[in-house]
């Protein structure tokens, strides 16, 4: 319990952090970007926007900067982010939600088939220890976490879209369709994610492949492990039901600093592949100087990551005692 | 008496111990043939940032004194861009900035892993909860988003920005690790002796912990520079750098700008995506060796197999 009650201080400090960053960065950044982008919109949008960006970035206002902090944070909690400039008159709000499921659905479900492949592949090399796969794969991967994420995308749209002609490269989904529960748009959707999946992919699998490893490894040394094969258990249930319960742990553990990593390498493959989800949205944004809009990218962006990781720090807890007993 | 001699032998000592650190180093990246292949790598790399003119006659990378979309020719080893500029000799002087970035954040980043990492571990108590706070936030909140959103404020980096986002951004990996090495060693003995012996803390932190730590901190440079490598990749590519700067995600954001993949350009496109990866690798296979050092349960088994073979 005391674990839990930990986890979720550190998801409320690490969450105000992030927010509070977020507050000073523009107004402490000199020549006030903000006042610049206010002076090439007005005229161009209606003056209720302008007087809610002001508000929101401090300019014009004779409120004292607690004051603004406080009520920027109480906007953010409410889920007020003002409008968007660059899709205006939609709220910054109503552009996270058309754009986060895409985002959820492509990263969520990659980082989830990374996880269990990277896992089973990290268990096999692991128990065979020298063997071929483990003597090819961690220097492979070793190569491929080098690897920039935008780049492999790009050789994907080089060899599929542009010379195989094969998959599409651009947005989520053919929108000559109307979008539905039908089959060619569904069919449409997924064609349109295999390229931006398999580009996260490639790049995140190998690092849960190396831990997983690297876990198996240490916990073969284990005692209990020589106790399984004294009592001539075989090799399957010792692999399955011994050795990979207890690597995992650190497994699931380690998911709280790759998900950061993964969501900044799919922020880039959303870019390339023009795929409508926050991260594109976010450089959209600051093509635009849109600075609401890129605002709220970073809050939605910051605490979507924070979730998962308080999810993850659950699942430990329940998984494994240990974890729970340190606290 | 005893005291006397302890005073007498510890410099030389430590002085022993670090050159046996650097030796081990050494030998490490000898016998392993990743450290190996990483550092002829990180070598070429070297080279080419600090003698361009060996590589290329090119003088102004930028200048776009050539034919538009040149395919390759002896003239012109990739090309060129579509601008008219040489892709070649692009890629040889964008190594500079590249490398700059990478060491030069590599080196900042580890300074502070150690003074956070290193401190924390030694006050302890409340200074210890409170370092590790900082350390557990910087760790989990989303970098790349918040490098985007400093970068775009300061209206695209110039070069110092872009290094101190990401000094900022990496360096609490390498703190966390560094903590736990440091809280492991502190009850070891050669440092209770130490303690023993009445020397200052800073005596002890200097020239007794942090040798010990040698391996430990290069794996950190190395992971910082690969992280500085790929993000600032990344921030040029889409267009957050300094966009005048010759280097190879500013080159990558120019090609993507001209559509030169779905204009028969692609040499614009992986050339300079082949160097970031190269360059990453080096630094990835060093990491991956040093990784091996400093955990010898993780060195292969092969060769001790082959020996039992032989009895």
């Amino acid at each position: 319990m005391r674990y839990v009650l930990r986890r979720l201080g550190m998801f409320v400090i690490t969450l105000w952090v992030a927010l509070t960053i977020n507050f000073f960065i523009p107004r402490l950044m000199p020549g006030n970007p903000a006042e610049a982008m206010m002076a090439r919109f007005r005229g161009r949008v209606n003056p209720d926007a302008l007087h809610a960006l002001e508000v929101a970035f401090g300019i014009n206002t004779q409120k004292p900067l607690l004051v603004q902090y406080v009520d920027y944070l109480g906007n953010t909690f409410t889920g007020h982010f003002g409008t968007s400039l660059t899709f205006f008159p939609q709220s910054v709000g109503t552009v996270i939600v058309t754009a986060l499921p895409w985002t959820l659905g492509l990263v969520g479900l990659t980082t989830i088939i990374a996880f269990v492949f990277g896992t089973l592949i990290g268990l096999v090399a692991g128990w065979r220890r020298g063997g071929a796969l483990d003597s090819v794969l961690p220097p492979v991967f070793v190569v491929a976490s080098a690897l920039p994420f935008f780049w492999v995308g790009l050789l994907l749209i080089l060899l599929f879209s542009v010379t195989l002609g094969v998959l599409p490269n651009d947005g989520s989904y053919d929108v000559t369709l109307t979008p539905g529960l039908n089959a060619d748009f569904i069919g449409s959707v997924l064609s349109h994610a295999i390229l931006p999946a398999v580009t996260i992919l490639v790049i995140s699998i190998g690092g849960w492949i190396l831990t997983m490893r690297n876990n198996v490894v240490t916990v073969l040394a284990d005692d209990y492990i020589r106790m399984a094969r004294a009592k001539g258990l075989s090799n399957t249930t010792i692999m399955y039901r011994y050795a990979a319960r207890n690597a995992i742990l650190p497994n699931l553990a380690g998911f709280a600093m790759s998900i950061g990593f993964v969501v900044s390498g799919a922020i880039l493959v959303e870019y390339t592949f023009n795929y409508p989800g926050v991260g594109y949205m976010l450089l959209q944004a600051v093509n635009n100087e849109d600075y609401p809009l890129m605002q709220g990218m970073f809050v939605i962006i910051t605490v979507t990551v924070l979730v998962a990781i308080l999810i993850s720090d659950f699942l430990t807890v329940l998984l494994d005692p240990r974890a729970g007993a340190e606290g | 008496m005893t005291l006397s001699t302890a005073n007498v032998l510890e410099p030389s000592v430590a002085k022993g111990r670090r050159n046996g650190a650097g030796m081990a180093i050494w030998r490490a990246i000898r016998s392993s043939g990743k450290a190996l292949t990483g550092a002829i790598l990180l070598f070429i790399f070297l080279i080419a940032a600090i003698f361009p003119q060996l590589f290329t006659s090119v003088k102004d990378p930028n200048d776009r004194a050539y034919g538009l979309s040149l395919p390759p020719s002896g003239e012109h080893l990739l090309g060129t861009t579509s601008f008219g500029q040489d892709i070649w000799a692009q890629l040889v002087w964008g190594t500079r900035e590249t490398l700059i970035i990478a060491v030069a954040v590599g080196v900042l980043a580890s300074v502070l892993s150690v003074l956070i990492g290193v401190t924390a571990a030694y006050l302890g108590g409340i200074g210890d909860g409170v370092l590790s706070l900082l350390i557990d936030v910087f760790l989990v909140i989303p970098a790349f988003p918040l490098i985007i959103v400093i970068a775009a404020y300061a209206n695209g980096g110039n070069l110092a920005v872009i290094i101190l986002v990401l000094v900022v951004t990496g360096w609490s990996y390498g703190a966390r690790q560094l903590r736990a090495q440091a809280l492991s060693l502190r009850r070891r003995d050669f440092l209770e002796s130490a303690r023993v012996r009445g020397e200052r803390r800073s005596y002890i932190v200097i020239f007794e912990m942090l040798p010990s730590m040698v391996s430990l901190i290069a794996a950190n440079f190395l992971g910082a520079a690969l992280y500085a490598v790929l993000t600032a990749a990344g921030l040029q590519f889409i267009g957050l750098g300094s966009p005048s700067s010759v280097s190879w995600g500013t080159m990558l954001h120019w090609a993507q700008t001209a559509e030169a993949l779905q204009t028969g350009q692609a040499l614009w496109i992986i050339a300079p995506g082949l160097c970031i990866a190269l360059l990453g690798a080096g630094f990835a296979l060093m990491n991956y060796a040093f990784d091996e050092i400093s955990n010898p349960a993780l060195r292969r088994v092969r060769r001790n197999r082959r020996n039992n073979v032989g009895k």
